[in-house]
């Protein structure tokens, strides 16, 4: 840490760099949560998952981005054509940007804003309307029922989404998420999950961040948009070739997102459970667990109908971290911080 | 018409269940006989009544419908009814007021007789009476009224026969082909189809 | 907009536009297209286009003998192909009034449930799969997979068996299958216990199937529907009660039913009838008669008395019956092959009035429909 302070580069190659590191991480995060993922899947239905191409298929995302450069990227006849090749490009864009603000270890932020938090919910906003393009776009049926559903559920979980970050807002009191996790240090007791005495009921929270984050990523049992047994590909039905592979990527840039703010939010960052040894290390450690458990639900759960989804967070999840936001603001007004 | 009863059923069921035939020889087999007809279906009154009627009794409508009694055992059904086409509706009416359901239609070309058959198979679901209801008609023009109004059912049934074997429904709302292409001209199941 | 505002809403005021699932889908489990008009989210009128895999087995029927015919019934309903030789063979000797000696109709019916049971395997993976639920296929088709080697060792084949022959079995069992039936039974009771425990008490697939599609018992009867889709509707019917044949009165089972109709309904018919399977198969088991498996006498080329016969099976889908129209001849003049499959979609039009789609897909699955079955 005192190493990378010492050389003295100019800010705007630092950003640079670091805009590359997040683009490679991101990139090859995409490529092999995919195969974790195709390995995870496997194992929990009791086989083994990809292990021909090289050793327990660790070659195999290489295999399937050579494919997928390799085909035809098809615009269908009366598509428009600029929305149709603008929607990957939209979904992976503000998933790239938003990495910028997560403090992956203690000098690790690309850029430390103080209205980080907001940035992110700012950017994320622009995935709903890159999957609507998307499926608007395609001149096909099921893309366009596909885009309606994720415009309503994604509008639906955002307002929850953002009330849980608002209660986060009250009880950290700055928008900066550098300045969040080093509030979190010393030790898993002071992580803001198990900060009881500013909000009771934090553990619900981070459960409704929790299922928020996995209906704005679209991941089953919250996939509507892409409801293969329904929809064919719902959104995606038209998309071959690289614009599927970018569509992909988008995805898994999403969950990355979403589980690198659940974990600077809640599980204290790259902040040691034990406050020895702070750094990178720990974040990813907390970061993967998080992404094994989206994947785990994947393959668990059935789907719910869209219905049943858009009650669950109007009904449910809504009045819940609307009461969960009172709460801790009389919390922290009879208490303080 | 005698329709074994019941309870001589059941006794010689008991009976012949109480040796699971262990020897091997050319015995009779274990299983049970035919199952009874149930004595109080309307039905069975009614046909009663018909088959009375053919002797000279009072019923009016009764003899268009009489009914004989079949051998379950060698048939798979208990009554056969032989009806005229345009009495077909009302032995669908009887059928569904007695709370029978549609089986089956089932159409046969006669060539050398230069008829066609349609076979109507009914069960019921609380009993275990079967009845088959026969209609002949001229295979020149093949026409009989449709029942899909008494049983919604037959409409895709009427559609197969019709498409099978040209007979056509009168009254059938939409007697297009069912399984073959919808621009077929031809009724591939008539005895003097050639590929 | 509820269902019934939908239905009831008149026809000029509606903007609806057709969505065609299939025949390529992956929810219709085969060849069948759906020409859906819908309403938004809403289906209006649900049109079924049947026919994509129609091989017309009726006129192949007479152009064969009766022996030649028997490979065909089981590519009729391959998932369920052990019953529907069954009815077959069944009729055949019915007219020719052949006698089946007790060991061959204990292994007819041992053979039965045990296909009974894999198909009900193959439903509830596909209906999880088709509700989103990826993971109970693999589990389902694991346990499937010990009944198939069963079978394979007796009849040699895993999918279309051509096992049943006119007067018996083509050929016995032996202490290995027996052996194995018995290891089988004792394994699948505690994993239909898992099912129950991980897949049908799990809130996301009740909130999927409780209270969705419901189908009266009179509806059912209007359409001919049998099977599960009629027991789930507080029916029971079961031909193996109604029409009892082969060795089936000798042995204690229920027939599960309730009367809820929804598609819930349907589903726990079916989980409890592969319990009340493996109770048919245990007793079996323990009971089978030593002898032959073959009847004596029976004529190398069979002619059937003219005239017709029916024989009808509970297949795993429903009844299944086959009428012969015979005028004495080697081959039949008539077979017709009564699906139960046709008649449980029939009523598919007038059920999904009103239902959005994955209330719809969820009804499709509940059918338990197999397309060859619809199409022959």
């Amino acid at each position: 840490m005192s190493a990378l302070a010492a050389i003295q580069i100019g800010e705007p190659l630092r950003l640079v760099l670091f805009l590359l590191g997040i683009m490679a991480f991101v990139g090859f995060n995409a490529a092999y949560l995919v195969w974790a993922e195709r390995k995870g899947a496997g194992r929990f239905q009791r086989r083994v998952g990809p292990s021909e191409v090289g050793y327990a298929g660790l070659l195999q995302p290489i295999a399937d981005a050579v494919k997928l450069l390799t085909k035809q990227v098809l615009v269908p006849p009366g598509a428009d054509a600029t929305l149709f090749r603008a929607a990957p490009i939209l979904v992976i864009a503000p998933a790239l940007i938003s990495l910028a603000v997560i403090p992956f270890g203690p000098a690790l932020a690309a850029r430390d804003l103080n209205v980080g938090l907001i940035m992110i919910f700012a950017f994320g906003s622009v995935n709903v309307m890159a999957l609507m393009l998307g499926g608007w776009s395609s001149r096909n049926k099921y893309a366009i029922i596909s885009a309606a559903r994720v415009v309503s559920q994604n509008v639906a979980y955002e307002i929850p989404m953002l009330l849980v970050v608002v209660t986060m807002l009250l009880v950290t009191g700055t928008m900066s998420l550098t300045k969040i996790v080093e509030d979190q240090a010393g030790g898993f007791w002071h992580w803001n999950l198990f900060r009881l005495a500013a909000n009771p009921l934090m553990p619900l929270t981070f459960l409704t961040f929790y299922i928020c984050m996995l209906a704005e990523t679209n991941r089953a049992p919250f996939d509507m948009a892409e409801a293969e047994s329904e929809l064919v590909a719902g959104a995606y039905t038209e998309y071959a070739g690289m614009g599927f592979g970018v569509f992909f990527m988008g995805e898994y840039a999403n969950i990355l997102l979403g589980c690198s703010l659940a974990t600077v939010l809640f599980l204290g960052g790259w902040q040691c459970p034990f406050g020895l040894l702070p750094g990178v290390f720990w974040f990813l450690v907390k970061l993967y667990l998080l992404v094994f458990s989206v994947i785990w639900v994947r393959w668990t759960f059935p789907r719910t109908q869209f219905y049943g989804l858009l009650n669950l967070s109007w009904k449910i999840l809504i009045p819940l971290s609307l009461g969960t936001l009172v709460l801790s603001a009389a919390m922290i007004k009879l208490l303080g911080r | 018409m005698n329709p074994d009863s019941p309870q001589a059923h059941e006794e010689s069921a008991a009976a012949s269940a109480g040796q699971p035939g262990g020897n091997g020889a050319s015995g009779p087999s274990v299983l049970v006989g035919p199952p009874a007809l149930d004595q109080h279906t309307p039905l069975l009154a009614l046909l009663e009544q018909g088959l009375a009627s053919e002797q000279g009794g009072s019923s009016v409508e009764a003899p268009a419908l009489a009914g004989k009694a079949v051998d379950f055992a060698s048939r798979g059904y208990h009554v056969e009814m032989t009806v005229a086409p345009e009495r077909v509706v009302l032995a669908a009416q009887l059928m569904d007021s007695s709370g029978f359901a549609l089986d089956t239609i089932t159409g046969v070309d006669w060539l050398a007789e230069g008829q066609m058959e349609l076979l109507y198979d009914y069960f019921h679901p609380e009993s275990p009476t079967r009845v088959l209801v026969r209609c002949r008609v001229p295979r020149a023009a093949p026409e009989a009224p449709t029942i899909s109004a008494v049983f919604p059912g037959a409409n895709w049934h009427e559609r197969e026969t019709h498409e099978f074997l040209g007979i056509r429904f009168q009254g059938h709302p939409n007697l297009t082909p069912f399984l073959l292409p919808e621009d077929a001209d031809y009724h591939p199941l008539r005895k003097d189809y050639a590929a | 907009m509820s269902p019934s505002e939908v239905i009831a809403a008149p026809e000029g005021q509606r903007e609806t536009f057709v969505l065609n699932l299939g025949p390529q889908h992956p929810a219709t489990h085969g060849v069948l297209r759906l020409k859906l008009t819908m309403d938004g989210e809403f289906i209006v009128r649900a049109e079924p286009v049947c026919g994509y895999i129609h091989r017309m087995h009726e006129k192949m029927a007479e152009n064969r003998s009766y022996a030649q015919f028997l490979p065909n019934t089981s590519r009729i309903d391959y998932l369920s192909a052990m019953t529907y030789t069954h009815a077959f063979v069944g009729a055949v000797e019915r007219a020719a009034k052949l006698e089946v000696p007790p060991r061959a109709e204990f292994i007819r019916v041992i053979t039965s449930e045990l296909n009974r049971i894999s198909s009900h395997l193959v439903w509830l993976g596909a209906y999880l799969l088709d509700l989103g639920g990826f993971t109970p296929l693999l589990y389902a088709f694991d346990d499937r997979e010990k009944i198939l080697d069963l079978l394979e060792g007796v009849t040699g084949a895993r999918l279309t068996y051509c096992y049943y022959r006119f007067g018996g079995v083509c050929n016995d069992v032996d202490e290995a299958f027996t052996r194995g039936t018995k290891e089988f039974v004792a394994y699948m009771r505690p994993r239909l216990d898992m099912y129950r425990a991980l897949v049908t008490d799990n809130i996301i697939l009740r909130k999927r199937l409780v209270g969705i599609a419901p189908i009266s018992a009179e509806t059912c009867r209007k359409y001919g529907a049998t099977g599960p889709v009629i027991r789930g509707s507080g029916v029971a019917y079961d031909v193996r009660r109604r029409e009892p044949y082969s060795a089936y009165p000798l042995f204690d089972f229920e027939v599960p039913n309730f009367p809820e109709g929804d598609c819930m309904a349907r589903y726990l018919v079916r989980m409890e009838e592969m319990a009340q399977s493996l109770r048919i198969i245990e007793q079996a088991v323990d009971r089978l008669p030593e002898g032959p498996v073959m009847a004596t006498a029976v004529p190398r080329v069979l002619k059937l008395p003219a005239g017709d016969v029916a024989y009808a099976v509970e297949a795993a889908r429903g009844r299944f019956m086959v009428h012969i129209v015979s005028d004495n001849k080697e081959i039949p003049y008539r077979v017709k092959l009564r699906t139960p499959s046709l008649s449980n979609l029939s009523l598919f039009e007038e059920a999904s009035q009103g239902l959005v789609l994955p209330d719809a897909v969820a009804l499709l699955g509940s059918l338990d429909l197999v397309i060859p079955d619809i199409d022959r």
